[in-house]
């Protein structure tokens, strides 16, 4: 069963929890009380939802793609995540949380990126609430997303190359705790996404539910099938959240493959790993025999990450959302296939889920199934023209 | 007998713990306690080097299981943790450098680690092996009170000490249930921050030990930003126990060769232990 909210805990089932440095424990437990408190705030819902549907351009609209449906013999609509202001659905949590920093009386905000949707996103709600921003970067995402590092810095934000483990995601999550552990006093870190110790997975869970209950509100019956790609898994757990639980709606969350799953070199912390903690919170991820983390791999920078937020672990041991993947490779197909077929570049993450529909068309067969079109694709186009040549 | 055979004579963790706070009771000082990654710069000169700094004053030490992930450690820890994982020191090869200094020190070892790895052994097992390693005690860095409970249950089967933490943050109701939970120790954080030098001695420990100290006298061992003989002055006034990490780390990625990194820690914790006068 769908919990509303973890226990006392912070835990969902036995996923979860507050594992963080006793420095940090005074910053969660005061930031658990101003989220519960603000979210019941019909003022602090009054502006977070004037600024998404005057700012942000929510609801994003649920598209019929005509041409891929008949292609593939299914039903396919995307919900355009693509089209929120910034280019992804993680503007959505930014926003809420830059508010709630605000209401905190903090002036700084510090977060990690991956792709650089989230740093854009978290860079572009400081703009707008006026807040000192410093982005985590991996030294390799910083090379793989250039385009955002740059949207980034034209915003206002510091921009920090993190270059310790593969300089990705989890090397980005990790700088941006230590910086919290020394300046956790004067400084909020708006983590992206339903990761970390609690109470963040459940905070941004929140934030982001506002596009499954669009959904609901868009269709005339609940779709057969809804799919979305998961790194940390806060796009997904906005698209499920409204829906788990119901009945004859089959919920689909696509991890990276990577080079394929038998290589080892991949991003499927669900479908490959075990529970661990990771991050502050116990969940599933990629870890050797010792518990040491191990280094993800995917093409997209927003699925290379070798945890997965806890409530995504709970709905997984309780058969709630099937965790499926695919690789680098058909996910660059799946790229090329949106672009041509329907006139639009999805972000290489989202590009994994429409893999995974691509992959399974036959078995969907007459099926009404969503797409949750997490972002656009524009930060992935100098890597897909390196890739074709 | 001093004290300090009684450290070497003591047969579970839980008494080597308690005749080594029964050292800083006795001498009206500070034990000190310095910090190395294990297997750095390679296993047997690791195993050296905590001799050499037991020669040289050191009352015990803070033997460090590498990790992939040290979310409380900065830079240099950081920097040792990898080199040491890169090398192959997984976790047994830790617990074996453990074993070797209990063995040819005869003092009193902490073992710090992260949850995940105790985790993945296995909470009972990965006491027992601590145990049998002759381990005084254990610091988990990234396990608040909120969920220590099974780890102070497991510690306290085997008879090893099992430190809780305390920092300038911790709220009056923190400080409660961790004195409630009952640690052998407290590790007091004297920084904010993650581990690494600092300019300035800490303003926080004085505070820090009084807030404690008024609910309870268990022993108190500051760590966290002290790297002087200055600082650690300023700890040993108001602490049992002063721990002294990334300055001995530092000088050990320093050194050309694994004699001068003997040199020169025979030298620096000459000077701590001089500190650690009240
Ligand atoms: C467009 C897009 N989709 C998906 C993700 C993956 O994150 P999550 O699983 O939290 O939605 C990212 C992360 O950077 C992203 O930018």
């Amino acid at each position: 069963m769908r919990l509303e909210r973890p226990d006392q805990r912070g835990r969902f089932g036995e996923f979860g929890g507050a594992f963080a440095p006793e420095t940090l424990m005074p910053a969660l437990e005061a930031l658990e009380i101003e989220f519960t408190n603000a979210w019941r705030d019909d003022s602090f819902r009054g502006e977070l939802d004037g600024l998404l549907a005057t700012y942000v351009g929510r609801p994003t609209p649920l598209y019929h793609a005509d041409r891929l449906s008949k292609q593939l013999g299914i039903n396919l609509l995307l919900k355009r995540e693509d089209l929120a202001h910034t280019g992804a659905h993680k503007i959505n949590n930014t926003l809420a949380q830059g508010l709630l920093t605000k209401r905190m009386g903090k002036k700084r905000v510090i977060a990690e990126t991956g792709a650089g949707q989230h740093g854009v996103a978290t860079a572009t709600a400081c703009a707008l609430l006026e807040l000192e921003c410093v982005v985590y970067m991996g030294e390799k995402d910083i090379e793989r997303q250039a385009l955002n590092v740059y949207r980034m810095k034209l915003l206002g934000a510091t921009v920090v190359p993190v270059t310790s483990g593969a300089g990705t995601l989890k090397d980005a999550v990790s700088a941006a705790l230590r910086d919290w552990v020394a300046s956790v006093a004067t400084t909020h870190y708006i983590i992206g996404s339903v990761v970390g110790p609690h109470p963040f997975p459940w905070m941004v869970r929140e934030f982001q539910k506002v596009i499954g209950e669009e959904l609901k509100e868009q269709m005339d019956a609940p779709p057969d099938v809804i799919v979305a790609p998961v790194g940390g898994g806060s796009n997904a757990m906005g698209v499920f959240y409204p829906f788990v639980g119901m009945d004859g709606v089959d919920l689909v969350g696509v991890e990276a493959a990577g080079l394929g799953i038998a290589s080892g070199l991949h991003g499927a912390s669900i479908g490959e790993g075990s529970p661990g903690v990771l991050h502050g919170s116990m969940t599933y991820m990629l870890q050797d025999e010792f518990g040491q983390v191990l280094e993800a791999h995917s093409i997209s920078a927003g699925l290379d990450y070798p945890g997965v937020g806890p409530e995504h672990a709970y709905f997984n041991d309780a058969g709630l959302v099937r965790y499926v993947n695919a690789t680098d490779a058909q996910a660059v197909e799946a790229f090329h296939l949106l672009a041509r077929s329907e006139g639009i570049l999805p972000a290489l993450e989202s590009a994994h889920a429409l893999a995974w529909i691509v992959q399974e068309a036959s078995q969907l067969s007459g099926r009404t199934v969503v797409l949750n079109l997490s972002g656009r694709g524009d930060k992935d186009v100098q890597q897909v023209a390196r890739l074709d040549g | 007998m001093s004290n300090r055979w009684l450290v070497l004579m003591a047969n579970s963790g839980s008494d080597r713990l308690r005749a080594l706070f029964s050292i800083s009771r006795d001498e009206d000082r500070a034990v000190l306690l310095p910090y190395l990654t294990a297997g750095i710069p390679t296993v047997d000169a690791s195993v050296e080097l905590f001799v050499a700094m037991a020669d040289a004053g050191a009352d015990g030490f803070e033997v460090g299981i590498p990790y992939a992930d040290p979310l409380m450690d900065g830079p240099v820890i950081m920097r040792a943790g990898e080199q040491a994982l890169d090398a192959g020191v997984t976790v047994p090869v830790a617990l074996e450098v453990v074993r070797r200094v209990v063995d040819e020190t005869g003092k009193a070892v902490l073992v710090m680690t992260y949850v995940n790895p105790v985790l993945r052994r296995g909470i009972d097992t990965f006491f027992g092996d601590v145990a049998t390693a002759g381990a005084a005690g254990v610091i988990i860095a990234d396990l608040p009170v909120d969920e220590a409970e099974p780890f102070l249950a497991a510690a306290h089967e085997v008879a090893v000490g099992m430190a809780l933490f305390v920092s300038p943050m911790t709220s009056a109701a923190r400080l409660d249930s961790v004195i409630s939970c009952g640690p052998d120790f407290v590790y007091g954080i004297a920084e904010v921050g993650v581990t690494g030098e600092r300019t300035e001695a800490s303003s926080n420990v004085g505070a820090l030990a009084e807030s404690i100290r008024a609910k309870s006298e268990v022993p108190i061992v500051f760590g966290v930003g002290i790297s002087t003989p200055v600082q650690a002055h300023a700890a040993a006034l108001h602490g049992d126990g002063v721990i002294v990490g990334s300055a001995i780390v530092r000088r050990v990625l320093d050194a050309a060769t694994p004699d001068a990194a003997r040199e020169s820690l025979s030298v620096f914790v000459a000077e701590l232990a001089a500190a650690m006068s009240r």
